[in-house]
């Protein structure tokens, strides 16, 4: 079958589920073709503010996170001494609940944006440094001797061997990080703030408005399908040797 | 002139050190071929990567023109086992490897690897990734990023083991070629008779592990496969290394 013939399949048995659902469960889901006119509505009347505001936070965090635990994790995955150091570190840390800390961020870094993007960035950081530190133990050895015997220095071991090595491990890091970010995401946007389609959800179930809660469910999945294809074609770029 | 002397190494595993060479002599001449033929698990792969400078001697010294090896030279190029290939480079990156670490300029970078490239019939492939080539072309294409950076010395372990017969023959035949456009010191380690005869201009012959020289033999059948002399030698050895592993 065609990979558009598969989305589509996928797409047409999701709604057919949801619409059976809806029918028996009124007006708590509403039916697909309501929450898609509420949705389409809402687009052109507020709702890009909210969508807006949410993909920011959403790719400011994960690029933070990105930026800062991968070439983390590579140096512990790469260096003995500092991944002795450090290693203990994160594993005390790594299990620790760290979304449980937004009342302290919202404290001590005030209502605005900063705080989300930092509990965001602070819980992936934990998944792209792990990854990316156990990708760069397992090197293919004959990589590092072949650059090592045309008298690679350091820096070409990185820039030549563990980076592009890594990369295909570090994008399913990043994919599987991204149901986390989404989640974590709403969260914060529950509290202090009037922006963010998490705020838009609870805003919409407080005012009882069904219609308006799923429309804002389905922003919210579309924020996700748009990262996740973002990632995909990224990775398409970057890995290329991987999909030939 | 690659000098080796009394060269041992030890390798620690588990509470105890384990000798895979044992008190190496070897005087290696300019711009000739020497292969080394031993049973598997003898040491080889260790001479090439002290060789090499990827691996430390335990004693003894490596002289390359008379300075000691401390670490990977510029001069010194090696073909691993499994080519060592980096799946995502394309066959010109790899190729190129060695001068973009030299930080030669681009133009002329383009210029060698196109010549390279050209010689070796891999000029179609150049924007391929290895993970699309067939074993003999992967090999061209080791071959190709060893001879980039004109090396004086080349090192090459078991470079033909993975490959099927008439490949494996082609390509022994493609080193010759290219040797004799640009004679160089080549070093080759392997574990067939016939493919150590063919290419060696000497042969040495190693001992069971740890690997120790049993003998170094002048080999006047190099490169005739049909030669009597070709046939002679290898017998020869056949017989040497089974008077060993009794």
């Amino acid at each position: 079958m065609k990979k558009s013939r598969c989305y589509a399949f996928a797409l047409i048995s999701l709604t057919i589920t949801w619409w059976g659902i809806s029918a028996i469960s009124a007006p708590v889901i509403p039916s697909p073709c309501s929450a898609v006119i509420t949705l389409a509505y809402l687009l052109e009347n507020g709702l890009l503010i909210h969508i807006w505001a949410s993909l920011y936070r959403i790719l400011a965090a994960m690029f933070l996170a990105f930026f800062t635990g991968v070439p983390f994790g590579l140096l512990l995955g790469t260096e003995q001494k500092a991944d002795d150091f450090f290693s203990f570190i994160i594993l005390v840390l790594y299990p620790v609940p760290k979304i449980v800390f937004l009342p302290v961020f919202l404290m001590l870094l005030g209502l605005g944006d900063l705080p989300r993007i930092l509990l965001i960035s602070t819980i992936i950081f934990f998944h792209m440094a792990v990854t990316a530190r156990d990708a760069g133990k397992n090197l293919p050895q004959g990589s590092v001797d072949s650059i090592k015997s045309l008298g690679g220095k350091k820096r070409d071991i990185y820039v030549h061997v563990v980076i592009p090595a890594c990369m295909p491990q570090i994008f399913t890091s990043l994919r599987i990080s991204l149901g986390t970010a989404l989640s974590v995401l709403f969260f914060t946007e529950t509290f202090a703030t009037s922006r963010g389609i998490g705020y838009f959800i609870m805003d919409a179930w407080t005012r009882v408005d069904y219609n308006e809660l799923f429309a804002g469910i389905l922003g919210m999945s579309i924020i996700g399908i748009l990262l996740f294809t973002l990632l995909d074609v990224i990775e398409r770029c970057i890995c290329k040797w991987k999909y030939i | 002139m690659l000098e080796i002397v009394n060269l041992s190494v030890e390798y620690s595993a588990e509470k105890s050190r384990v000798r895979a060479l044992d008190n190496i002599n070897l005087e290696l001449e300019d711009r000739k071929i020497y292969t080394l033929v031993g049973p598997s698990g003898c040491g080889k792969t260790t001479l090439i990567y002290t060789i090499a400078g990827l691996l430390k001697p335990s004693q003894g010294n490596i002289y390359i023109n008379g300075e000691r090896v401390e670490g990977p030279s510029l001069e010194t190029a090696v073909i691993l086992q499994d080519f060592g290939l980096f799946p995502w480079k394309t066959v010109e990156q790899n190729v190129a490897l060695g001068l973009v670490i030299r930080r030669e300029d681009c133009i002329k970078i383009k210029k060698i690897v196109d010549g390279i490239l050209d010689k070796l019939l891999l000029k179609p492939f150049a924007r391929h990734y290895p993970g699309q080539l067939s074993g003999g072309q992967k090999q061209k294409v080791a071959i190709g990023r060893a001879l980039v950076v004109s090396p004086s010395l080349l090192l090459m372990d078991e470079p033909f083991s993975s490959l099927d017969a008439m490949t494996r023959e082609n390509m022994q035949g493609e080193i010759l070629n290219l040797w004799r456009q640009n004679p160089m010191t080549i070093l080759l380690v392997t574990h067939s008779i016939e493919e150590a005869v063919f290419l060696g201009q000497k042969v040495i012959v190693f001992s069971q592990s740890p690997g120790r020289i049993l003998y170094v033999i002048n080999n006047s059948g190099w490169g005739v496969r049909e030669s009597e002399e070709y046939h002679k030698t290898v017998d020869l050895i056949r017989n040497l290394m089974r008077g060993h592993s009794r």
